[in-house]
């Protein structure tokens, strides 16, 4: 499985069953990233990228600097609790951003892809909607 | 360390830097490396158990054959006593004096190999262990710098592109008025549809009460009243 892959497969899928759109653009680098991003939903894109044993995929929350102060402590302890029982993805810090990400084995197939990306869109939206009272 | 903390160490340590490396790649290649030998090892000590064990099959069925013989061979003192050939008798003993010598060197031998087959075997199941370990570790350094690296390609991008990551709260509204939008034209096209459509005649027909009338109350007790006034 690579990037190239997921981005022809999701491109041409006309009739998704997850009723979503997808538009993948590549982001070349030392890594390659797949941009996706859902219909409707361009604000919140996906970030995919291929390890040796993996498939990451990788939604930005917020900044560090767009939570307020005072409850900090309390958003982390809410994010710890909200980690088993959000389905397929769990929630992380890269640099100074809070992501929500789920990995999927090398080899899982083109559905399974699918499906987790909306769930990790899906999950970032509610996220974001029940924890905005921590957010500035 | 173990290998949780020093990436730990590794993140707070160089997650400002965007762009810097912050596992070591020459520590990762060692480590690769490290993980080949093992495997080497490993593949070497299976060809090694694979030729004891063959050694043992070997000793295991020389000792049956040694078995089988000094069982045959008694047989024949028996009939040699019966046959009152004393000197037969102990020519066949001497025999089975020498069997039985060499079927306690055979013996010896086939324990040696089964203890030195049982070691081996030990010892792979360890390295595998250990490899399966090593290779779980590396992964994670692995990951950890194709993150590393992805998030620095995704940084680059939006640099470049001039755009930026919205906050978070904005970006939330505006997928919600857009998904506001999609909702309020699919209920316009409905009522659009009502409007022109076969939906718009039939209310017109039923406010003139014309076509099927739909049963009230009232109407139900009318007809139960005129039925009770024919009976």
């Amino acid at each position: 499985m690579n990037i190239h892959k997921i981005a022809n497969y999701l491109n041409t899928l006309a009739d998704s069953e997850t009723g979503m759109t997808f538009d993948c653009q590549p982001i070349s680098g030392e890594v390659d990233v797949l941009q996706i991003t859902i219909l409707g939903r361009e604000e919140l894109p996906i970030f995919v990228s291929v390890t040796d044993d993996q498939i990451l995929c990788i939604t930005y929350l917020w900044g560090e600097e767009e939570v307020k102060t005072e409850c900090i402590n309390d958003m982390h302890v809410s994010m710890l609790e909200m980690n088993i029982p959000m389905p397929l993805s769990s929630f992380s810090k890269i640099g100074d951003k809070y992501v929500v990400f789920g990995a999927l084995s090398i080899n899982s197939n083109f559905d399974d892809i699918e499906h987790e990306l909306t769930v990790v869109n899906n999950n970032a939206l509610e996220v974001i909607d029940d924890m905005s009272e921590y957010l500035i | 360390m173990s290998i949780f903390k020093k990436i730990m160490t590794a993140i707070r340590g160089g997650a400002s830097e965007v762009g810097e490396s912050i596992i070591d790649t020459n520590a990762t290649r060692i480590f690769e490396q490290e993980i080949r030998d093992a495997e080497n090892h490993l593949t070497k000590a299976k060809r090694d158990l694979t030729g004891v064990m063959a050694e043992q099959m070997a000793a295991n069925r020389e000792v049956d054959r040694l078995k089988r013989e000094i069982t045959e061979h008694e047989g024949y003192v028996g009939q040699a006593l019966e046959k009152n050939d004393e000197t037969l008798a102990l020519a066949v003993a001497e025999k089975i004096a020498n069997l039985e010598s060499e079927l306690a060197t055979q013996q010896q031998a086939f324990e040696s190999f089964q203890g030195s087959a049982n070691r081996l075997k030990e010892l792979v199941k360890k390295s595998e262990r250990q490899v399966g370990e090593h290779k779980r570790q590396l992964s994670m350094v692995k990951t950890t710098e194709s993150v590393q690296k992805a998030t620095s390609a995704i940084t680059d991008n939006f640099s470049s592109s001039n755009s930026k990551l919205l906050n978070a709260k904005d970006s939330l509204e505006r997928i919600k008025a857009k998904q506001q939008k999609f909702d309020d034209k699919m209920k316009a096209a409905e009522v659009l549809e009502a409007e022109s459509g076969d939906g718009a005649l039939e209310a017109q027909l039923k406010a003139a009460g014309i076509g099927a009338q739909s049963t009230s109350a009232n109407s139900v007790l009318d007809r139960l009243k005129a039925k009770k006034n024919k009976a």
